[in-house]
């Protein structure tokens, strides 16, 4: 499998980034971790706006810098599209010479592949081309900036918190495209962000950063429910599965979704039978018990097998569980913990009290 | 109103400014760019330098000129040598001294649009395949186009105003180094007050819309 590797050294006055990184070259890899933990610089070494003192980059099997052989890729050859947090449009061309300033200067060194109609269309952006950047919303300049990255055809594109400075509805305006073009480009992304949200709804991969070093970096899932990291342990600590629809019950708008470990309902409005879908589940959600509940609702149990137990700070524990294929997080009083003995390989009954469908 | 003597002096002060401005915002453009981005020790003794012109009396300036450009100077002895005339009481100068006495007119407005752009617009502009002096034409410029416009406007009325460098290096040759702030000069110095009255009633006319206009054109910033 093609993927991505990265190695940077470099001290900015106080701050030292210090990174080795293998990354799958397909799907989202969404960095995240405190401010100032080096997420942005990272991005920019990448693209090529620092001078690192150790650098290696190399993507899908070509090498962009090797400060080893003194070899480096100027930013401005480096095939990549990159998203600012601010969209950094540039205020005296319009959206559609925007778009077209990056695809000229391709156009000078090779034939563009794909038409921009596509992008423009994902997008939904073709009713601005006319616009001056300043007479646009924040989700659409955010939106243009995006399509002007992706008009360079870029190997890699790179987005340092695309969706920061836009308000609650202009994000999920905006998440949706991500998403699609991801699919639809195959085209990997490196994505920094603050957001749970934005985090467990796009990531694939999952890289946590702290203080220029790298924390962890592994699949969603695996990151989320390592209980030595500071994800798991905090109070909106969550897990991820991927589940299938196969029912909806419409007189309670019950989805039901089946997965390897079981089958959970969740009240939402009806999707297609078969849609492939993520659910996030607060840890604070989930209740473990002995003996399957003799409740109403038997969906929502289901078997675990505990794999790590971890206590938080004031009366909690958070265990990770293994259901079925995948992982899962529960967080429960210390009490219960120990009423309930748990140990490493017990199975328990993880009950699901709420569970949030990710588009 | 204007003699043919007064128009003589006008064009050569128009010429003179013209070209002075012309040169100076060759010479300008990459020392501003240089001092707007540069974190090197000279950066503060550049711009020292640069502003110079602004507190010295012109007569300083003028004055070292002439030592400098002088037959007995560094500067006129290495002319001479190679076969060219000396440089004082000539137009080339004049417009040498013009260029020196005028330069942080010029300098400073750009240097302030300069240091006044968003970074990130041309790491944008790189990011976006645009090589550095791609990037300087197609975005740092035309960003920058108030700073121009005031510089230019600068240059070019500060040049028309110059006296005390003119008279130390141009001296007072009609057509060739006798522009309008010394014909007026020479008006008052005769007493003939009715023809000094037309040219400074020019030159304020002159000033007071040539400050007007830029003000106009800057109103939008």
């Amino acid at each position: 499998m093609s993927t991505l590797s990265v190695q940077f050294r470099l001290k900015l006055a106080a701050f030292e980034l210090d990174v080795q990184l293998e990354l799958p070259a397909i799907g989202i890899s969404v960095i995240t971790g405190s401010s100032g933990s080096g997420k942005t610089l990272l991005l920019r070494c990448i693209a090529g706006l620092e001078r690192p003192a150790l650098a290696y980059c190399k993507v899908k099997e070509i090498v962009w810098e090797d400060s080893t052989r003194n070899y480096s890729l100027a930013a401005y050859q480096r095939p990549l599209g990159y998203v600012f947090q601010e969209s950094c449009l540039f205020p005296h061309l319009n959206v559609q010479q925007n778009i077209d300033y990056g695809r000229k200067r391709l156009r000078l060194r090779s034939n563009p592949s794909q038409s921009l109609d596509t992008v423009i269309e994902l997008l939904n952006i073709g009713h601005l081309l006319k616009r001056s950047p300043a007479k646009l919303s924040g989700g659409e300049k955010q939106r243009v900036a995006i399509a002007r990255a992706l008009a360079v055809d870029p190997q890699l594109l790179l987005m340092d918190e695309p969706l920061a400075s836009l308000d609650q509805a202009h994000k999920y305006e905006i998440l949706p495209y991500l998403r699609r073009l991801q699919w639809d480009l195959q085209l990997p992304v490196l994505y920094i962000t603050h957001s749970p949200q934005e985090m467990t709804q796009l990531a694939d991969h999952l890289v946590l950063m702290d203080k220029g070093k790298i924390l962890a970096s592994g699949e969603l899932q695996a990151v989320l429910t390592r209980l030595d990291l500071p994800l798991a342990q905090s109070q909106r600590a969550s897990s991820v599965l991927t589940a299938e629809v196969f029912a909806y019950d419409a007189a309670f708008q019950l989805l039901q979704l089946r997965f390897s470990g079981g089958v959970l309902s969740v009240p939402h409005l009806a999707l297609p039978k078969g849609s492939q879908l993520r659910v996030r589940i607060y840890a604070r959600d989930v209740s473990l018990a002995l003996q399957p509940p003799a409740s109403f609702e038997p969906f929502n149990s289901l078997h675990a097998q505990v794999l790590g137990i971890m206590n938080q700070a004031v009366g909690y524990t958070t265990v990770s569980l293994r259901v079925g294929a995948e992982l899962l997080l529960a967080q429960v009083t210390r009490k219960t913990a120990s009423f309930l003995q748990l140990k490493h390989g017990q199975i328990v009954y993880a009950e699901i009290k709420n569970a949030a469908i990710l588009s | 109103m204007l003699s043919p003597e007064d128009w003589t002096a006008i064009s050569l002060t128009l010429k003179l400014a013209g070209l002075t401005t012309g040169i100076l915002l060759v010479i300008a453009t990459p020392l501003a760019w240089h001092l707007a981005y540069t974190q090197r020790w000279w950066k503060a003794s550049l711009n020292a330098l640069v502003a110079l012109p602004l507190v010295l009396p012109p007569t300083v300036l003028g004055f070292y000129l002439l030592i400098l450009l002088g037959p007995k100077g560094w500067v006129g002895q290495s002319m001479k040598s190679i076969g060219l005339d000396t440089l004082p009481f000539s137009f080339t100068g004049l417009l040498v001294a013009s260029v020196l006495y005028s330069l942080p007119f010029v300098v400073q407005p750009i240097q302030a649009a300069f240091s006044g752009l968003d970074r990130r617009l041309l790491e944008a502009a790189t990011t976006l395949q645009a090589r550095p002096l791609d990037t300087f034409f197609s975005v740092a410029l035309p960003l920058s186009k108030h700073g121009f416009l005031t510089a230019t406007v600068l240059g070019f009325a500060h040049t028309v105003g110059e006296f005390g460098v003119v008279l130390m290096i141009g001296g007072n040759i009609s057509g060739e180094t006798r522009v309008v702030s010394v014909q007026l000069y020479d008006y008052v110095e005769s007493m003939n007050y009715q023809a000094a009255h037309s040219l400074a009633a020019l030159l304020v006319l002159f000033a007071f819309s040539v400050l007007l206009s830029l003000y106009y054109l800057n109103r939008g910033k």
